[in-house]
């Protein structure tokens, strides 16, 4: 797994630039924004902070710290791409997508279902020929994925 | 009368940050007293002087949907430092792909039916028009990147409108929380 980039002497990185900071080798923020890349620690600091950044890498085991940063680089961009809703709306435009395309898949299995009967009821020796009969079947038991299945993160 | 909440009782947000709550403060419509946990969440995340920028720069009918939002986020990050809420927004993107799979999969099979692929006892398909009547609804219709001439039916883009980015862009996250293999079945 490719590990974060380590700072390189005598440059500050993003971090510590726009903080008006000496970078030391120690620099908590160097490995993760580089200095070729100010605006992704700009978009975090505005949103987060930096110290509140800074707590929350602290909480992190060292290896996981790098996606930690993504997805706060992610939180932050959307933030400020839609500041009431944030991630929320991502989150509620894409359950209701999930919604609708459950609905659909039932409508259109139900569809297919009435048309693999007909395959059935008119093949010569009564054998199901229709290659998709197992998708039916299997749709017949199938569990289909609901929001609330999803309660780790129960939408308010 | 004065009204309760700023005179006599402090919101939550300065009874955390320890000072007087004023009239007019700015958190005391969304942090009610009775919810600490709400702002201490956000406090610790967002931080208060964040969130005093972020609402003052909102209109004041959008600020309580925007609060409710960072709260929601902020509880999110709490339960989930690495990931927070953007662990949700991978597991429902799977789960959108998956059933866009699985339609595109159903509509294919149905179309073969129609074009007489599948024989059925059926009488021989009426044309184009019986596609229309067979498929699925028009936001079933899956969104195709090439255009394929003389078949209406694959070229009609779904209604779906999707303004945010994804989280991951070429890869999966190292720590694979939600990464490939999820069944849709938790």
């Amino acid at each position: 797994m490719k590990g974060p980039q380590e700072p390189r002497s005598g440059s500050s990185c993003a971090a510590c630039k726009l903080l008006k900071r000496r970078c030391t080798p120690t620099c908590q923020f160097a490995p993760y924004f580089r200095s070729d890349e100010p605006n992704k620690f700009a978009k975090v600091h505005k949103v987060f902070g930096a110290s509140n950044v800074s707590k929350i890498l602290n909480e992190v085991p060292e290896e996981q710290r790098e996606d930690a940063v993504s997805s706060l680089v992610y939180e932050a961009d959307v933030r400020l791409m839609d500041p009431v809703y944030g991630c929320i709306g991502a989150i509620a435009s894409l359950q209701k997508k999930m919604v609708e395309l459950q609905h659909d898949l039932i409508i259109a299995r139900a569809r297919l279902a009435y048309y693999v009967d007909q395959t059935v009821l008119f093949s010569d020796d009564g054998v199901n020929m229709c290659p998709v009969t197992d998708m039916v079947e299997d749709f017949s038991g199938q569990d289909f994925l609901s929001f609330h299945q999803f309660s780790q993160f129960p939408f308010p | 009368m004065a009204s309760s909440s700023s005179y006599n009782c402090p919101c939550a947000a300065c009874k955390f940050l320890r000072r007087k709550c004023m009239p007019g403060c700015i958190f005391a419509p969304y942090f009610p007293p009775e919810e600490p946990q709400k702002f201490a969440n956000v406090h610790k995340i967002f931080g208060a002087s964040n969130v005093t920028k972020l609402l003052n720069e909102l209109l004041p009918h959008q600020r309580e949907d925007a609060v409710n939002s960072l709260a929601y986020e902020a509880e999110a990050r709490v339960r989930d430092p690495v990931y927070g809420c953007v662990g949700a927004i991978t597991f429902l993107q799977r789960q959108v792909e998956r059933l866009q799979k699985e339609l595109d999969a159903v509509n294919e099979d149905l179309i073969r039916y129609a074009c007489n692929d599948i024989p059925t006892g059926l009488p021989a398909t009426q044309g184009v028009n019986s596609l229309h009547s067979m498929a699925a609804a028009p936001r079933q219709r899956p969104v195709r990147t090439s255009n394929e001439s003389g078949s209406g039916f694959h070229q009609t883009p779904s209604n779906f409108h999707y303004p945010y980015p994804f989280p991951w862009n070429d890869h999966n996250p190292s720590g694979n929380i939600y990464g490939g293999g999820v069944d849709g079945n938790i």
